[in-house]
């Protein structure tokens, strides 16, 4: 008698596009990131004005005032939302990169990329992550007091508030390429690639 | 074929039962060690935990705070929420220099008692010039003087029971700390600003410091300390006010 799972794959017709741990990876990421702007521009609208250096206050003059409405009621469950995100993004990206470095993902998946596309995959994954994350350590009071230099190499606390604002702006761009990119090369072909992780043989790539 | 993926099969189900274990015997140790906070309920409360767990282990050598130098004082150090208390007794209190106030420290202490502004100041001092972080996203340098919280629970003697001290406020705020933050030497019941008395505006006579965490955390108008062993003794069991309103209890991001 033939194994359930043979009869399955013999249905699924098609060519293998990407891994079940890049397609978890990248749904989770998915939810995650939008959990983290949502919840991140809660946080911003209860002080939409950025500054340099470790301090700065209404009163005091700003870097950037944001052309946003004060808002300071939605920063506590913003906050929250904003922090259990963090946790899922960061648990699941170092599963991500972990497994695709054993995998070697990263170096096959390159050999498909121009340039640019290397660029900015690679920069959003191994620089662009861990400096949203270190600039997001960096505003803890709590890990200032463990590791003070996370803060005092971008300059002070309220440096590292105006980095984590800007590289949020490079990742929101990011993504926005990510899908138009996807969108003019077969948005349903793509999207059902990484969602059962083939697609149909008389397909183009 | 057959044999590979009846092993797959075995690999996954062992990798699940060790994760679910795992899991389950993290939990318990948790709780042992006292790394699960107050506010841990919900979908939002496994980032509370996660975060406190996280903290506690990172802190366990009880770090202090950055402390800065007397130039980078903010001229402008904002003062929100409550900015004068409404409350009769407490005018009449500041018009004659908070002579009349006090403050009561019960609950698991061995000599439970009032301190009035004066017995606190004849205690052991202790003067730090530390970043004021508020959630709302602001920062400001100012220096404070005051009595580390340590030296009151030592004069009172603690139970060895005691996991929570609570704080009690003239504007009935509320919320409490845990006694690694408690005796904290950064920890202080600051009565001096910037070596001035600590003004109206920013919690006089007495406010709380916890310089590991966020602005909400520093209580202000202080009226009242308990040493307890249970957070669920108070309001809805999260531990203060601001998590009944959705706003962390732990407070160190």
């Amino acid at each position: 008698m033939e194994p359930v799972a043979n009869s399955l794959t013999a249905d699924l017709r098609g060519v293998k596009t990407h891994r079940l741990m890049v397609r978890a990876t990248h749904w989770i990421n998915t939810i995650a990131f939008i959990g983290l702007v949502i919840s991140g521009v809660a946080i911003l609208l209860a002080h939409p004005r950025l500054y340099w250096g470790e301090v700065g206050a209404f009163g005091s003059p700003a870097l950037i005032e944001l052309p946003l409405p004060l808002n300071v009621e939605q920063s506590g469950w913003g906050r929250s939302l904003h922090f259990l995100s963090a946790w899922v993004s960061v648990a699941n990206g170092l599963l991500y990169v972990v497994s695709g470095l054993l995998s070697s993902h990263f170096s096959k998946q390159m050999r498909t990329y121009d340039s640019a596309q290397r660029v900015a995959y690679l920069g959003v994954v191994f620089v662009l992550f861990p400096l949203m994350l270190a600039t997001g350590l960096a505003m803890s009071p709590a890990i200032a007091a463990v590791i003070p230099i996370i803060v005092l190499s971008f300059g002070g606390h309220q440096s590292a508030r105006t980095i984590h604002f800007v590289v949020t702006n490079v990742l929101v761009l990011f993504l926005i390429l990510h899908i138009v990119m996807v969108w003019r090369t077969g948005f349903t072909k793509r999207v059902r690639g990484m969602i059962v992780g083939r697609r149909d043989e008389q397909e183009q790539p | 074929m057959n044999r590979s993926v009846s092993r797959r099969a075995f690999i996954r189900t062992a990798l699940a039962a060790s994760v679910a274990s795992s899991g389950g015997a993290a939990a318990l140790l948790a709780r042992r060690y006292g790394l699960v906070p107050p506010d841990h309920d919900g979908i939002l409360g496994i980032g509370h935990t996660l975060t406190y767990g996280a903290h506690k282990l990172l802190l366990r050598r009880q770090p202090l705070v950055r402390e800065f130098r007397r130039d980078q004082i903010s001229a402008n150090f904002p003062a929100i929420n409550t900015t004068l208390p409404a409350d009769d007794e407490y005018r009449r209190d500041m018009r004659q220099g908070f002579r009349d106030w006090r403050l009561t420290v019960d609950g698991l202490v061995k000599r439970p008692r009032e301190f009035s502004l004066a017995d606190i100041r004849r205690l052991p001092a202790r003067t730090q010039i530390t970043q004021h972080v508020c959630e709302q996203g602001w920062s400001a340098i100012a220096e404070w003087t005051g009595v580390p919280l340590a030296e009151i629970l030592n004069s009172v003697g603690v139970q060895p029971e005691a996991k929570y001290v609570f704080f009690y406020c003239i504007d009935r705020w509320w919320d409490s700390l845990d006694m690694d933050d408690a005796w904290h030497p950064q920890t202080l019941l600051a009565y001096g600003m910037n070596g001035q008395d600590l003004p109206v505006r920013h919690g006089a006579p007495v406010r709380l410091r916890v310089e590991r965490q966020l602005g909400y955390k520093h209580l202000k108008y202080l009226s009242a300390i308990t040493v307890t062993d249970s957070p669920m003794d108070w309001g809805k069991g999260k531990g203060s006010e601001g998590a009944e309103n959705g706003y962390s209890w732990y407070a160190g991001i």
